[in-house]
């Protein structure tokens, strides 16, 4: 199919993409990579009236560490974070993450602003940016926003971001002395959207957690922080606490059903990965083979 | 690599020095497709030619009341917009039977619906207009008034009383039925030590070919004749039916089938759209272009598959199998396909049952129904998947409950590769198979017993492999007896026309057709060999019925062993031809002649004696200089078709080698590995990497692809992010052995090849599956595998 009629503009700055976004409203789409906005408009899943590019605005991308806080511009391609050093140091759960983002062609033009602005429910980069702590900066017209991950994402492919507005970057948290993390998602094929996945971030200490932040993505409509990660922090986790976890983290996701999995399947798959998450971590065998016996 | 060779005693002429039979050689046309100068339908652009998008069904079963289309002529850049009443003056409509298939129905199809839709994505009007983009905005603007009818959708209550009947001038929803009953199979599975039974469910898939169907259309009302572009593997077929719906001569017709992107018997029927297209451009006087999207592809490319099987099994605790039965049912859609029929895959199921093995005691039941789906035909391996699936499945179950190898339970059962040739009690005729060979080989490539081991080892550590065997017989070079005969006008016969040009080059002109399987290539390879010629001076002409000898296309695996056997005749003549005339002007004769390298040399001593070009250039600038009398014939046309077989059968195995993750229902595919006898190998490389592709499309029935329906008939997954189709990121190494026993209806000795890769593929993965499975007892049948089934059948979830 053919998209229908649209004009473009290509924003010459950020404010002169606000002022696009202002004055056409609902009717703009921004572009940024395209990876999700072009095929939808190709199948008239979408008809916007304006295409505001932002392709080449240079203050929106890049990477850089302002000390402890590790700033993303929102046209940051994946390909680019999978090659960063500074992502790899100071956000290994990203470069774990991106891998997984569909194929190098798609990663050589999506940006992480648009697979965030996009809030795919079973994309990684959203429940990287929870599992992270991230911060969301946007722009329009009332000025600068700073959104809190977990503020973010409010429904399927639904944001706190209105028509006029325009992500601009994302801000980390540099990585902790003693943290790690786990990223695992199951995808029928590589670069498919997962039918569950995991994007873990821990402090250790001693033989547990300090801390374990466990963003799940593909149970539901949007990613989500599971609670039940509270029930293993501060304590010695033993096969029975995790399955006392792994009873929470079912309870607390409402999972979607879908042509891959039934909402059952998804809940016993976000278990395994709790399992797998935290015997990768504790480096405990032990652990996942109860879990999953 | 082991040979059964015919005649070993005389030199064929494929053992020439510097034969190419049998050699790894780069197709000619690699260039052109990897330069990006290849033409498909979709790079045509002629003057005056307007692009046509058909407005689709969004229902399974509706009456059309009414359709607006006002609105929508007045756009700019709308050329017309033509329903399927207004098309019915130009193009009647037809039924796709076949007498052969005794009691096969269907109902009148025609290029647009006419009242009614029998299923989503039926075309109900054609916008045409300048551009594709201009159309599907006109498309927009067209409104249809629908009735929504009750939609029949599982084919397991299509026959039920309370369901609608879809044609009502048929009386009922079953298109086909076939009984067969051979042997004593009452008497055998009583005297069986054990019985299995199971019930075995096959998705429905599609071919997704890279580049969809396309076509351009040109009527050129001064010439009063039609030329059609289109990206198919059935020229003359496509002429044929193009002049007998559009009440035109087939002079009147010409088919021009350029680069094809692809086929796997998508592009060998013949579909609605198609035919509106033509009638469009007779209709309008203009070229018209019409290339399907991805979401019509999924919606209007043949599906195929999507049977229920009930399987029967009787086996004695010595491993002898006594009898096998089956009750097949599968769902066609609304209309049986035109002209090669819908009823062919199930018949082809009951055909090929238990084929490789001894047991004579063999009942079958296929029925065929119709339903408000697309359409189902004829897709690679055609009923192959199904048959080899049941097949091998019930051998394994019968081996698991006598707890015999399975391997070993096929070594008991086979038929021996000495009892050729002989009959199957389906009443297939086989030349000579070589099971026995095969499923040694196989089980010496892939180390059978170290994998056994090696499986028993990972179980105590908690990983699951399991090994998968799945033989299997595969129908190549089909005669008439598969379409011909039931009064198809689809030649079973081809034919090539080979000439030696002025230079010394070569001319081959073929009625096969390319599609990316190598056809150019094994022509040339043969020409080239036969006649002397390096491949370089052989120039491959294909897919055109003004240019070509009539023929059948390429499609059944008949292109190598069919029109291979023609540019082998033909060939042979033009040699016989040249060395006559050299024998003339060089006072010799032609049986101490030769044509080596491009030149007539000695047969005693290879000695050049005239290169060809100059053999040339006497007999077309001057003739004058040979004796009174002599008339070199420099041009030969040959034809063949397989008379003594109705079918050449292949045979082969297939292994698997998988990992299942049993808490999450993942299947990994660790190794794959084929051994099979398609005859005389042309070109090892093509001939490894049609497997190689075939079993990658059977990998993607085993594990990934499926259309999903709804019960109201919707297809959800009509595109590539939900229709999964097998990526090479989770396929395994594919091994490939051969086994060599050619046909000898032939001198070429060559059967087909190209769907043996698809025919034992899922049968293998599934067997593997249930292989690492069976310490959690669970036995799964159905197909895809996907996590869910897995983790179900393990009552995980």
């Amino acid at each position: 199919m053919k998209a229908s009629a649209f004009a473009y503009a290509r924003a010459t700055s950020v404010a002169n993409a606000l002022e696009l976004l202002a004055s056409h409203g609902e009717r703009a789409r921004v572009l940024s990579g395209g990876q999700s906005l072009i095929p939808a408009m190709n199948l008239r899943l979408v008809s916007p009236e304006l295409i505001v590019d932002i392709g080449e605005l240079k203050e929106l991308r890049g990477i850089a560490v302002k000390g402890e806080t590790l700033v993303i511009g929102a046209l940051t391609r994946h390909a680019d974070l999978l090659k960063s050093s500074d992502i790899v140091k100071c956000a290994p759960l990203l470069a774990a993450a991106v891998a997984h983002v569909a194929h190098p062609a798609i990663r050589n033009r999506g940006t992480i602003g648009g697979s965030l602005a996009q809030a795919d429910p079973a994309s990684e980069l959203p429940a990287c940016m929870l599992a992270l702590g991230a911060t969301i900066v946007v722009r329009g017209p009332g000025g600068e926003r700073r959104i809190a991950a977990a503020e973010f994402f409010t429904g399927i492919y639904e944001t706190k971001l209105a028509p006029q507005d325009l992500l601009v970057a994302v801000e980390l948290p540099v990585a902790r002395k003693g943290s790690a993390h786990f990223f695992q998602e199951f995808a029928r094929r590589h670069g498919d959207y997962a039918i569950v996945g995991l994007a873990a971030q821990a402090v250790l200490q001693g033989d547990g957690f300090a801390d374990l932040r466990l963003g799940y993505f593909a149970v539901g409509d949007r990613p989500v922080l599971a609670k039940a990660a509270g029930k293993l922090t501060g304590v010695a986790i033993t096969p029975a606490l995790l399955a006392e976890a792994s009873a929470a983290l079912s309870d607390e996701l409402d999972p979607h059903e879908d042509q891959q999995a039934t909402p059952a399947m998804r809940r016993h798959l976000a278990k395994v990965l709790l399992s797998r998450c935290v015997s990768t971590l504790l480096n405990r065998p032990d652990i996942h083979r109860g879990a999953s016996a | 690599m082991s040979s059964i060779r015919v005649n070993p005693e005389t030199l064929s002429v494929l053992d020439r020095p510097n034969s190419y039979i049998g050699k790894t050689v780069p197709r000619p046309n690699l260039e052109r497709l990897l330069q990006g100068r290849a033409t498909y339908v979709s790079d045509m652009e002629l003057p005056r030619m307007a692009h046509v998008v058909f407005l689709r069904s969004p229902y399974a079963h509706a009456k059309i009341l009414k359709i607006d289309a006002t609105a929508a002529k007045q756009m700019p850049g709308v050329v017309a917009i033509v329903t399927g009443k207004e098309l019915s003056a130009v193009i009647t409509p037809w039924v796709g039977v076949l007498s052969h298939l005794k009691g096969l129905k269907s109902a009148p199809q025609s290029a647009l619906a006419i009242d009614r839709v029998c299923w989503q994505g039926e075309a109900v009007a054609a916008i045409v207009a300048t551009s594709r983009a201009t159309a599907e905005d006109a498309a927009e603007h067209v409104a249809v008034e629908y009735e929504e009818l009750e939609a029949v959708t599982d084919m397991r209550t299509a026959l039920d009383p309370g369901t609608p009947v879809i044609h009502a001038s048929l009386g009922d929803n079953l298109a086909f039925e076939r009984i067969h009953d051979a042997g004593a199979v009452d008497k055998a599975f009583a005297e069986a030590d054990a019985v299995v039974e199971a019930d075995f469910i096959f998705g429905r898939h599609t071919g997704v070919t890279l580049e969809p169907r396309s076509v351009v259309a040109d009527w050129n009302a001064a010439e009063t004749r039609l030329t059609i572009y289109q990206g198919t593997q059935a020229p003359h077929m496509v002429q044929n039916i193009a002049a007998l719906h559009l009440g035109l001569r087939e002079s009147q017709v010409r088919v021009v089938c350029k680069d094809v992107g692809g086929s796997f018997g998508i592009k060998v029927h013949i579909y609605a759209d198609e035919m509106a297209t033509y009638a469009l451009s007779k209709l309008l006087r203009r070229p018209v272009k019409f290339v399907a999207d991805r979401v019509e592809s999924f919606n209007t490319d043949i599906h195929a598959r999507d049977h229920r099987c009930k399987g029967k099994i009787g086996v004695k605790r010595d491993g002898t199998i006594t009898a096998f039965e089956i009750d097949d049912l599968t769902g066609i859609g609304p209309y049986s396909m035109y002209p090669r029929t819908s009823a062919i895959e199930a018949n082809q199921v009951v055909n090929l049952v238990g084929g490789p093995y001894t047991s004579k005691n063999y009942r079958a039941r296929a029925r065929v129904v119709f339903q408000n789906k697309n359409v189902m035909c004829q897709y690679r391996a055609v009923g192959h998947p199904i048959a080899c699936s049941v097949t091998e499945g019930l051998v394994d179950l019968a081996a698991m409950k006598i707890g015999m190898d399975p391997v070993e339970i096929r070594r008991r059962n086979l038929i021996k590769d000495d009892a050729y040739p002989c009959g199957s009690p389906s009443g297939l005729r086989f030349e000579q198979l070589s099971h026995h060979a095969s499923l040694s080989k196989i089980v010496e490539m892939m180390d059978y017993q170290a994998l056994r081991a090696e499986q028993v080892t990972l179980r105590k550590k908690g990983i699951h492999r399991g090994i998968g065997i799945a033989s299997f017989i595969e129908v190549t070079n089909p005669s008439a007896a598969f379409y011909g005969v039931g009064g198809a006008k689809i030649s079973s016969q081809d034919g090539v026309a080979v000439r030696l040009d002025a230079q010394g080059s070569v001319i081959c002109q073929t009625s096969i057709t390319e599609q990316g399987q190598g056809s150019e290539s094994l022509t040339a390879q043969i020409v080239g060999s036969v006649l002397g010629v390096s491949m370089d001076r052989v120039r491959v002409v294909l897919g055109d019925t003004d240019m070509t000898p009539y023929g059948g296309g390429t499609w059944a695996s008949r292109g190598a062993g069919i029109g291979g056997e023609a540019a082998l005749q033909a060939t042979k003549i033009l040699r016989k031809n040249i060395l006559d005339v050299a024998a003339v002007i060089l006072q010799s004769t032609p049986a101490d002649l030769d044509i080596a390298n491009n030149a007539v040399v000695n047969v005693s001593d290879g000695a050049p004696r005239i290169e060809l070009n100059e053999l040339a250039r006497i007999v077309y600038f001057r003739p004058d200089t040979l004796p009174p009398g002599t008339r070199p014939e420099l041009m030969a046309t040959k034809h063949f078709v397989p008379r003594e077989y109705p079918f050449a059968f292949t045979n082969g195995v297939q292994a698997a080698w998988v990992e299942v993750d049993t808490d999450t229902g993942f299947v990994k595919l660790l190794k794959h590995w084929v051994v099979e006898d398609c005859g005389t190998i042309i070109n090892p490389q093509l001939v490894d990497e049609q497997i190689r592709g075939g079993v990658v499309q059977g990998l993607g029935a085993a594990l990934f692809e499926k259309c999903i329906y709804d019960e109201r008939g919707q297809l959800t997954n009509a595109n590539m992010a939900d229709y999964l189709v097998p990526m090479s990121g989770e396929m395994p190494d594919i091994d490939v052995g051969h086994v060599v026993s050619p046909t000898r209806e032939s001198e070429l000795g060559a059967k087909g090849a190209g769907e043996a890769g698809t025919a034992g593929a899922a049968a293998a993965v599934s067997n593997a599956v249930n292989d690492a499975l069976q310490p959690f007892g669970a036995i799964i049948t159905e197909i895809p595998l996907t996590p869910q089934v897995i983790l179900t059948a393990l009552g995980r979830i």
